[in-house]
């Protein structure tokens, strides 16, 4: 999953994607998520990184992850993986 | 002293209300164009149009005869301000009056050395409301369904055939959304009382409105375009907040229509995007939009661009803006002194 090309993620989290117009406000895990994107990590790197960092259950942050990417999907934030 | 030349620019449109006419956003573009300078001749339809009042952004203005008084009308009293005030180009800004400044192009340039970039007739007609839909097949764009009615018993059977809620539109301006039979034939006769038939019913397009303003030059090239959402909208569905946005499917379209077309002028596309991401263009303005003044601040001045081609200078199409700049719009008091108020009354200029 890749960020779109730019849109734009200030450091207060405000999320502009300048295709369509729309903003959005990420807060500091998201952004953690996203900036992790940005720098093509795999959704497997990201959960490694944020299940050392954070104390949660894996299946908890797997379906908060999935819950997270659907809806950057859903706001045109990302391009889907190609299958 | 500065080696600009110095253009003298009359501008209609004035009427800075709550659903805006163009004249103050195209009056600041142009005041902030690096190429000339300017001393604006406001002409005005009404008595209380703002822009004959805003004195730091028009610096004279005149009453000029509405469209329906006809050409000569109009050509005799451009002649008379142009006696006094020698103006190098005008904008007209509101669609109900393109037709005669279209029409009287050539007799303005040749005898009164009065410069415009307007679309050809040809142009202006066939994007017309009443023809969009016609248009659409013609260049493959998709356009929503729409028919004229001249009759409550056309708009009955038109709207029910089509389905609620559907859109009610006059031929020049003005457009409701009717949810009901009963609500359809309301606003059939609230816009055929203020300005006649026939009334568009147009298939209603669920999605997000997006805007492109931009200019052509007559030959297809695009010389600027900027795409525009609304964010903001106000009753009377006018962008009150907007901002710029890179969408490059409604750029592509753009450069599209203008090459197809031959466009020649200023012009404002409005699309709804649907949640599937189809592009519906709903209308064609000929004129620059409300909005414009947003293309400059996101870094096209498409309206410094208009005169100096209506000049004669070569201009550069321009590609690069700005996405994420955004209008505000606003409302604002003024305290005028009733002197003024009865010189533009009684003598149509002030």
């Amino acid at each position: 999953m890749k960020v779109k090309k730019n849109v734009a993620l200030s450091d207060s989290g405000f999320l502009f994607n300048p295709s369509s117009g729309e903003s959005y406000s990420v807060n500091p895990i998201g952004q953690e998520i996203i900036k992790m994107l940005n720098e093509e990590s795999s959704e497997e790197e990201i959960i490694a990184t944020l299940l050392e960092k954070y104390n949660v259950e894996r299946d908890t942050l797997e379906k908060d992850i999935r819950d997270f990417f659907g809806m950057l999907e859903l706001y045109g934030v990302v391009k889907p993986e190609e299958a | 002293m500065s080696d600009k030349p110095k253009y003298t620019i009359a501008v209609t449109g004035l009427n800075a209300i709550d659903s805006p006419g163009p004249g103050i956003a195209v009056i600041k573009s142009l005041k902030e164009a690096q190429s000339f300078d300017v001393r604006i001749i406001g002409l005005s339809y009404e008595n209380l149009e703002p822009g004959v009042f805003m004195r730091h952004y028009v610096d004279k203005s005149y009453q000029v005869p509405f469209p329906g008084a006809g050409m000569e009308v109009l050509f005799e009293r451009l002649a008379y301000i142009n006696h006094i005030e020698q103006i190098d180009f005008l904008f007209p800004n509101f669609d109900a009056e393109l037709f005669n400044y279209i029409k009287l192009q050539d007799r303005l340039s040749q005898e009164l050395q009065i410069e415009m970039v307007l679309p050809t007739l040809e142009q202006f007609e066939a994007r017309h409301k009443v023809n969009l839909y016609e248009y659409g097949q013609k260049y493959d764009i998709k356009v929503p369904r729409s028919e004229m009615v001249f009759t409550e018993a056309d708009l009955s059977a038109t709207a029910k055939e089509m389905g609620f809620p559907a859109v009610i539109k006059g031929k020049f301006y003005d457009a409701y959304v009717a949810y009901t039979p009963d609500q359809a034939l309301n606003y059939f006769h609230k816009i055929s009382s203020k300005w006649g038939l026939p009334i568009i019913v147009q298939q209603y397009v669920y999605g997000t409105e997006v805007n492109v303003c931009g200019v052509g030059d007559g030959h297809g090239v695009t010389i600027g375009a900027v795409p525009m959402r609304k964010l903001y909208i106000t009753d009377k569905g006018k962008a009150w907040a907007g901002v710029s946005i890179d969408d490059e499917e409604l750029l592509e379209g753009t450069n599209k229509m203008v090459e197809r077309t031959k466009w020649r002028g200023p012009f404002e596309l409005e699309y709804m995007k649907t949640s599937e991401g189809d592009y519906y263009l709903l209308e064609i303005n000929p004129r620059f939009p409300a909005w414009c003044y947003l293309t400059t601040g996101a870094g096209q001045n498409q309206v410094e661009d208009l005169v100096n081609i209506g000049m004669g200078k070569k201009v550069e199409p321009k590609k690069e803006f700005a996405a994420g700049k955004m209008f505000v719009r606003y409302s604002e008091d003024m305290i005028v002194d009733l002197e003024e108020f009865e010189k533009i009354s009684t003598v149509g200029e002030l």
